[in-house]
């Protein structure tokens, strides 16, 4: 049967590591391709950049780090960070990313989801959702509202809606990314994550809160989901990749722990 | 040299860097003549089966690799190459290169926790001893993304299978022709060492 997968999130800001709380705050911790390398070493079961500079320059820049990590990190690579079009998805790939993620854009425009399935096939493509709790109304019965542009703007959408049509659309997997849990190391956000997984037959990748090693444990047990993906735990050295995988290989939860 | 099969399917540069990885230099090619003279054949492939077939088809490649496979040259199939080495796909109803008999069809799941596409890391039980099977380790896991899986005709042509909801084959191969549906290049040091061994291997099956 399948493991869960650990996987662990690179924010890359101007060719450095970036890590932020709430989405905001950003700071520079590190080269993101040794850290890439020392994960991979270290058993990571998938890597995810985020590529959170606006400009032209920055553009380039993420894609010599995502051609540099491909040349030493023989596990799955997946990218996001302004994608917006079928063009933008091509030449991540062709920089050596499998999977692409899109976020605000496929919000303005779902086409977007459906047009990268077609062109990279469905399973390469990752619908990155950001999430904020709300007040439970007509309008959002799920009681969480989609918000894009890296947190500052609230769509008005229904956050499970969402998440269904980006299955219809095309989408091969979910990121369920937390906002009001990003950067607290307080858990992640477990009801959002069941809720999702329990909505959609696509695998869910947990995002945003993990700060204790048991964090991890119960996402992947009762949050149901299928991986869950760790940033600052790991980025600080406070935690590494191969003791959170023997953490929860220990609580019972199937990880690879051969690498 | 090997050459790693060109047929506008998937990424074929992972491939290549896993390749290189091993110490193997690698020849991206779409040209028949050039896999027809290939030493060796790396056959990768991600997307649909469809498209696949009429890209094999208009470039001449698809004769190239069943004169390939008839002459003994070693080939690695992998993911939709091991899938279009069959005779039929379920995938836009195809019809494949048939080197080894056998269909594939898309997994269909009683259990409604699991999910299409297999998505992730899986344990492979070698079930047939092969040399390029042979550095697999207990414990080890490779990575999986497929909606289809393979069906050969003849058991004799499974040679590891792993399992979701029930055991499918996971790799196959009969002579020169070895195939698995995970992703050596992706797989970390198992499946770089995978690569190694089929680097080494001079295309017969010990009985």
């Amino acid at each position: 049967m399948l493991s869960k997968r650990l996987i662990a999130c690179l924010d890359v800001r101007d060719g450095h590591l970036a890590k932020s709380i709430k989405f905001v705050d950003t700071r520079n911790i590190g080269d993101p391709v040794a850290k890439a390398r020392e994960y991979y070493v270290d058993g990571l079961d998938e890597l995810v950049f985020y590529d959170i500079t606006a400009s032209s320059e920055g553009r380039r820049i993420i894609l010599d780090v995502v051609e540099a990590v491909a040349e030493q990190v023989f596990i799955p690579l997946s990218v996001g960070g302004g994608v917006a079009s079928v063009a933008d998805a091509t030449d991540l790939r062709l920089a050596g990313a499998e999977k692409i993620n899109v976020n605000s854009a496929a919000v303005r425009r779902p086409g977007l989801i459906a047009e990268c399935a077609e062109a990279i096939g469905d399973q390469n493509v990752v619908l990155s959702m950001d999430i904020r709790r709300v007040d439970r109304s007509a309008r959002m019965p799920s009681g969480y509202e989609i918000v894009i542009n890296g947190g500052r703007k609230p769509m008005g959408i229904d956050a499970l809606e969402w998440a269904k049509q980006g299955e219809r659309l095309g989408a091969g997997e979910l990121v369920v990314n937390s906002i009001d849990a990003d950067g607290t190391r307080e858990g992640y956000e477990l009801g959002l994550t069941r809720m999702l997984s329990e909505a959609v037959r696509i695998p869910v990748i947990a995002s945003g809160g993990a700060g204790e090693p048991d964090h991890l444990y119960d996402v992947l047990t009762d949050g149901k989901a299928d991986a869950a993906l760790v940033a600052s735990m790991v980025h600080y050295g406070d935690y590494t990749v191969s003791g959170l995988k023997r953490h929860l290989h220990e609580r019972g939860v199937k990880m690879r722990m051969s690498w | 040299m090997v050459v790693i099969v060109d047929y506008d399917a998937g990424n074929l540069k992972s491939v290549e860097r896993a390749c290189r990885e091993v110490g193997l230099s690698a020849e991206i090619s779409s040209d028949p003549k050039r896999i027809r003279s290939a030493a060796r054949i790396i056959f990768p492939g991600v997307g649909a089966a469809g498209s696949a077939m009429r890209s094999l088809a208009a470039s001449g490649v698809d004769r190239a690799l069943v004169n390939a496979f008839e002459a003994g040259t070693p080939i690695l199939g992998i993911c939709l190459g091991l899938q279009i080495s069959l005779e039929h796909s379920e995938e836009n109803d195809t019809d494949t290169l048939g080197l080894l008999p056998g269909e594939v069809r898309r997994f269909r799941l009683d259990d409604p926790v699991l999910k299409v596409p297999h998505m992730g890391w899986n344990a492979v039980r070698v079930v047939r001893p092969h040399p390029v099977l042979d550095g697999i380790q207990q414990g080890d896991e490779f990575y999986f993304v497929h909606a289809y899986r393979p069906i050969p005709a003849n058991s004799a042509d499974v040679i590891a299978e792993s399992v979701y909801e029930g055991p499918f084959c996971s790799a196959l191969g009969r002579a020169n022709y070895v195939a698995t549906q995970f992703h050596p290049e992706k797989s970390g040091r198992a499946g770089l060492s995978l690569l190694e061994r089929f680097v080494e291997w001079d295309g017969r099956i010990d009985a």
